[in-house]
């Protein structure tokens, strides 16, 4: 156990790192997968059909993949992107904003169609209906799945511990090369830094859970 | 018991390195009732197992151009392989008796502790942390750390230019220790693998490359746009990984690569690998601690 005290500086060097990517990567793939899933519902047909191909363009491309395409391909076409911190919270954005946009348009399916119909009746305009009459509603049942993606996205930051990002994970391998034999602590001591941002995600959500939920 | 933490611990050593290890090989058994050929080993001693046995576990780097390398047809080549090759054959196993494992950095202590291999033979740099847990016979190659650049970066001409510079290694390495240790004023960027800084130095994204002068000299070799700068500023001596405090064994490999050093088959093992493009080294002596 003394080698997890010993090293606790490095671990924490590592975890707010880890904090720092999944915080802002969560904003941003937050507010992405909204504009994708309100593109989804869109009365305009090329929109739906952008928004669908990102959608299962990103969903089904490993993460690595998404990785190895910004970090590794596209500067053989003249993108080059620093290394680092801001690729891979754009990476794992553009990743998560997929799966934060299927959570949504599942919330927005679960809103009665009739509720949709009745506010185009009174003549609110496409946007007006989704801000203040669906989304509202549709949010709530998206708590539960959206926390899921977010505490998925706490865990695939440990992908940028092989694309220059010295996290948690990256931390780990550090301190197990100085430690040769203790591996299994190591990974252990990294699992609960991870643990202690996940476990709070999910009392959060129940939490808030609770207070947005129907009384039925 | 001892064998189960042993196998946790290869299997998150292996997680650790996020590379799938097969780590499924067979032991080899000792001591069977059959009447031992020829063997002149002390009974009981762990050459007089093998010996019996007729079959031996190695694990060795699969992805080290001139020192270990697994080509198309599954059997690995390089120095390090040729190595081994000689101390099986000292021991009466016939190369292709032999197993090769693909160790990785980050697992060769535990696929030792926990018996999975006899033997380590993988540019494995000895050193006081990890003589705590195994035993080294050798070295028999010492290597040094150096840089790797663009042949036209006229800025970084040898390991004093780093400050400043952005400097490509792989994640929980040796060589990223020693340059977080040896040049704070270097920016480290670690990749999950050597080939994967060649890219990014090619496209500006990072300075240099710096990892053991073997590896760089290897890359330079295959491209001419490449080039290793300056003196190498680290020891690294490889030894032959063993179980610890098997000093009987360890006795016996020594003795075995002084045959070596001494009826040429070193330096013409080295000429048939990594000599093709380094030059050929004084073998370095070995290290009875």
């Amino acid at each position: 156990m003394d080698v997890l005290v010993d090293n606790l500086p490095s671990y924490w060097a590592g975890f707010l790192v880890t904090m720092r990517l999944t915080l802002y990567s969560g904003v941003i793939s937050l507010a992405l997968g909204l504009v994708l899933a309100a593109l989804r519902v869109s009365p305009i047909r090329p929109l739906r059909g952008l928004a669908a191909t990102y959608v299962e363009l990103l969903r089904n491309t490993p993460l690595t993949l998404v990785f190895f395409f910004l970090i590794l391909v596209a500067p053989q076409f003249g993108v080059i992107a620093p290394l680092g911190f801001w690729t891979a919270v754009i990476c794992l954005s553009l990743y998560t904003a997929a799966f934060v946009a299927e959570a949504v348009r599942s919330g927005i399916n679960s809103v009665g169609v009739g509720q949709a119909e009745a506010s185009r009746a009174i003549g609110l305009t496409f946007g007006q209906s989704l801000g203040n009459v669906i989304l509202p509603q549709a949010l709530r049942s998206v708590v539960p799945p959206m926390i899921n993606v977010f505490i998925a996205l706490t865990k695939n930051t440990s992908v940028a511990a092989g694309f220059a990002v010295v996290e948690l994970v990256g931390s780990g391998r550090r301190i197990s090369q100085g430690n040769p034999g203790d591996a299994v602590i190591i990974l252990i001591g990294v699992a609960l830094f991870y643990l202690a941002i996940t476990i709070p995600l999910g009392v959060i959500a129940s939490t808030v859970e609770r207070k947005v939920a129907f009384s039925r | 018991m001892r064998s189960r933490i042993g196998a946790v611990a290869a299997l998150a050593a292996a997680t650790l390195a996020l590379t799938a290890c097969s780590s499924d090989a067979e032991e080899p058994e000792a001591g069977t009732d059959e009447p031992s050929e020829t063997t002149d080993f002390p009974e009981g001693s762990t050459m007089a197992a093998l010996a019996d046995a007729g079959s031996i576990t190695i694990g060795t780097k699969f992805d080290q151009p001139l020192f270990g390398l697994v080509g198309p047809n599954g059997v690995p080549e390089g120095f390090d392989v040729e190595i081994a090759t000689m101390i099986s054959e000292k021991l009466g196993i016939a190369a292709e008796d032999i197993e090769w494992v693909e160790t990785i950095s980050a697992n060769r202590e535990t696929f030792i502790t926990s018996d999975q291999v006899d033997l380590v033979v993988a540019t494995y740099t000895i050193n006081d942390e990890r003589k705590e847990e195994i035993s080294f016979a050798g070295p028999y190659y010492e290597a040094g750390q150096s840089i790797l650049t663009l042949a036209d970066n006229e800025e970084i001409q040898g390991p004093d230019d780093l400050a400043g510079a952005r400097v490509c290694t792989v994640s929980g390495s040796t060589p990223e220790a020693n340059l977080l240790e040896t040049f704070p004023d270097a920016e480290v960027v670690p990749f999950g693998a050597y080939s994967e800084c060649l890219e990014p130095l090619r496209n500006g994204q990072v300075d240099a490359v710096s990892t053991d002068n073997v590896i760089l000299a290897g890359f330079a070799a295959e491209s001419d746009d490449l080039e290793v700068r300056g003196e190498p500023f680290t020891e690294e001596p490889y030894g032959i990984g063993l179980a610890k405090d098997d000093d009987e064994f360890r006795d016996w490999i020594n003795d075995a690569l002084e045959e070596m050093y001494e009826d040429g088959s070193w330096t013409e093992a080295w000429e048939n690998t990594a000599g093709t493009v380094l030059p050929t080294p004084e073998p370095p002596a070995v290290d009875r601690y």
